[in-house]
């Protein structure tokens, strides 16, 4: 992890109120600052003005359904996990203008919004998230078409990720080898630590970016034993994973897609979508045309739908996936399974999103499980 | 959705506003529509709508908009005749698509109801049940709430001016909740909310304020009333009589949630 000097220099020490300094910097270079904040009874993602901002000594406890916030000593500014927001709804905006057209003498004139995005800086983006980011740089900007407005997006963003101490109730990025330590890709990197009185940050660049960054926070050199203890703190996270998805599970749903277990879980799903929605990766979109009255302006707009909605599989002809079964089987085959062979990876970070916003608590690594139990069963 | 015509066209298209058993608040939602109300009136001829002119042009009607429920023997023969003068035919509101809240008396004896309210019942020619207009005659199109949307409204009426398929959504309120970003109330307050099972349209105005959603636009596409009242029960610990009540709202006699109440008696 954050042992050795690399590229962008050796790990630091920064005392918690660096944190505060860190947002005052981002916002004095030009940067929107978002980062997780309380409202409504959850930490979600929105603009951030200072540390104060922050869910400091606030847990959050997750299970398939059910999120509770409360309040606990041993709770520095990051031990809550990630909440019902993701960091798609700043990349991917839930409604997109596309274009304008404006009615002009024998024609029309198309003009394309804006393409320079605002500046932001993403403050505790989680191991499991800033593999969500890079899955979505795939899908939007890897192959052959590219989504400009993503990219655009994309390249004004900068990350400061954080890494987990601690795993909530639902996540399971360890069997999905995607965290609770940050991979590559970050600008900056936190570790916080929380003993007694001592609160404290070691932090790491993974870019000029963030190098420079550091440089101007006051801190000190880390030493081996801070860069330890903070390795071990993460350990531990990946040891408390609520959950665990099956080994061997892109072949296991491939191999079984006329389960008996569709049927049960379909019998479960209300086809609210909401997995899809909180899910980081879930892309899915609906684009509509709009007109003023008069019809002299029209606009083209792209906004979030998901696979769960018949609307969504209108094809000619009438939607296709029409049964609860066929529906739930497109989302978890196509997340673990099928984005393999369209994108190289598994489509699912293990964030546990998907679980704890469930409003019946449908979890997708027991939906596997159940699958794994009882291989080869077809529909009878 | 017939080919529309622009205001540049010839001929305007004819509208009319027709009101069975219900409050008006739909119909409001036309003139609530301030801004836009003006482009409104330029571009349909309004041929009928009493609570905003007296001036009635004879039919046929290009589009009817019909609120309120068939509740009197009187309605159920006058939707007859709307039918026949109008080439498209568009109920509004929860009365006019599900019965209404006064559809609540279909799950009691009616005579009751009447002896307790009115101070001369014999007066009263009511319908046993009040009916939504898809019972009596066909309906081209149907925008739900109690009351509608007023952006919905618009959204029809400038598809039709522009010839354009309306951009309705049939989904359920999730969708909505989580693009606007509001938090959960089911599971982050254990609320019991009707969203997961009930269509949007109204911009999510419960969740929106924290409170759970009324099922005012009544069932989604396809709603799992069952399994949303099992974790309601189960998980929730609502009991069945709360259960009942929650699915017997102002869309209570919609199919899934009717159903699904009656399981619950
Ligand atoms: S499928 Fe669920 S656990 Fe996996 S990335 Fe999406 S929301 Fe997270
Ligand atoms: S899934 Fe892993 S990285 Fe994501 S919040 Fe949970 S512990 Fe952290
Ligand atoms: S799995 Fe859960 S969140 Fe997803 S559509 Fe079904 S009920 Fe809704
Ligand atoms: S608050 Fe209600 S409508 Fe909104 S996401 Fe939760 S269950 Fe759905």
């Amino acid at each position: 992890m954050t042992g050795e000097a690399g590229a962008f220099g050796a790990p630091r020490v920064l005392a918690a109120k660096a944190l505060d300094q860190l947002i005052t910097l981002l916002a004095q270079d030009g940067y929107e600052v978002i980062g997780p904040t309380e409202r409504d009874g959850a930490v979600v993602y929105d603009t951030v003005d200072g540390a104060a901002d922050l869910p400091l000594g606030r847990l959050d406890e997750q299970e398939g359904g059910s999120y509770r916030l409360k309040s606990s000593r041993k709770a520095g500014y990051f031990h809550h996990v990630v909440g019902p927001h993701n960091w798609k709804r700043f990349l991917y905006p839930p409604h997109q203008v596309l274009f304008t057209a404006a009615r002009r003498r024998g024609g029309f004139s198309i003009t394309v919004p804006d393409a320079a995005p605002p500046k932001r800086a993403f403050v505790g983006v989680r191991a499991c998230d800033l593999a969500a980011i890079q899955k979505q740089d795939t899908v939007f900007t890897g192959r052959d078409y590219k989504d400009p407005g993503y990219a655009a997006r994309r390249a004004a963003a900068l990350v400061v990720a954080v890494n987990c101490t601690r795993a909530g109730g639902t996540c399971f990025c360890a069997s999905m080898g995607t965290g609770p330590q940050v991979g590559p890709g970050y600008d900056l990197v936190l570790t916080e630590r929380l003993t007694g009185d001592r609160h404290e940050f070691l932090a790491q660049a993974g870019s000029q970016a963030g190098a420079d960054l550091l440089d101007k926070l006051k801190g000190r050199a880390a030493k081996d034993d801070d860069v330890k203890a903070a390795e071990a703190a993460v350990t531990k996270a990946s040891r408390s994973m609520g959950r665990t998805m099956v080994d061997g599970v892109e072949t296991l749903l491939k191999e079984n897609l006329e389960h008996p277990r569709w049927d049960e879980v379909a019998r479960r799903c209300l086809y609210c979508a909401n997995c899809t929605m909180v899910c980081p990766t879930c892309f899915c979109s609906n684009t509509q045309d709009e007109t003023s009255l008069d019809g002299n302006e029209a606009q083209r707009v792209r906004t979030w739908n998901s696979c769960f909605s018949i609307e969504f599989s209108y094809i000619h002809g009438g939607a296709i996936r029409r049964e609860g079964r066929s529906r739930y089987r497109q989302w978890i085959t196509h997340k673990l399974a099928h984005w393999h062979d369209q994108f190289g990876s598994s489509g699912c970070t293990g964030c546990g999103r998907c679980i704890t916003w469930c409003p019946v608590g449908i979890d997708i690594t027991e939906e596997a499980r159940a699958i794994a139990a009882d291989k080869g069963r077809t529909k009878t | 959705m017939a080919k529309g015509k622009t205001n540049s066209g010839p001929r305007k298209p004819k509208l009319a506003v027709w009101k069975f058993s219900s409050c008006d608040g739909c119909q409001l939602s036309l003139l609530d529509c301030e801004d836009e109300l003006l482009t409104v009136a330029d571009s349909v001829d309004i041929a009928y709508f009493l609570e905003a002119t007296r001036a009635e042009l004879p039919g046929p009607y290009d589009v009817s908009l019909v609120e309120g429920s068939i509740s009197t023997p009187h309605d159920a023969e006058r939707i007859h005749k709307v039918r026949r003068q109008s080439k498209l035919l568009v109920t509004i509101g929860a009365c006019a698509t599900s019965g209404g809240i006064q559809a609540l008396r279909n799950f009691k004896d009616l005579d009751p109801f009447i002896n307790a309210v009115y101070a001369h019942p014999e007066y009263i020619d009511s319908l046993a049940k009040s009916t939504p207009i898809q019972d009596h005659v066909k309906v081209d199109f149907e925008l739900r709430g109690c009351p509608i949307d007023k952006g919905q409204l618009l959204e029809v009426i400038n598809a039709l001016l522009n010839g354009r398929k309306p951009n309705i959504a049939t989904h359920g309120q999730c969708i909505d909740c989580k693009r606007q970003g509001n938090v959960c109330v089911m599971v982050a307050h254990g609320q019991p909310c009707l969203g997961p099972v009930t269509q949007v349209g109204c911009g999510t105005l419960c969740p929106g304020c924290q409170r759970a959603c009324y099922g005012c636009f009544g069932p989604t596409e396809t709603p799992n009333t069952a399994s949303l009242a099992r974790w309601l029960g189960d998980r929730q610990g609502h009991g069945k009589r709360e259960v009942k009540h929650l699915f017997r709202g102002f869309t209570g006699y919609a199919d899934a949630f009717r159903k699904e109440s009656e399981i619950h008696e």
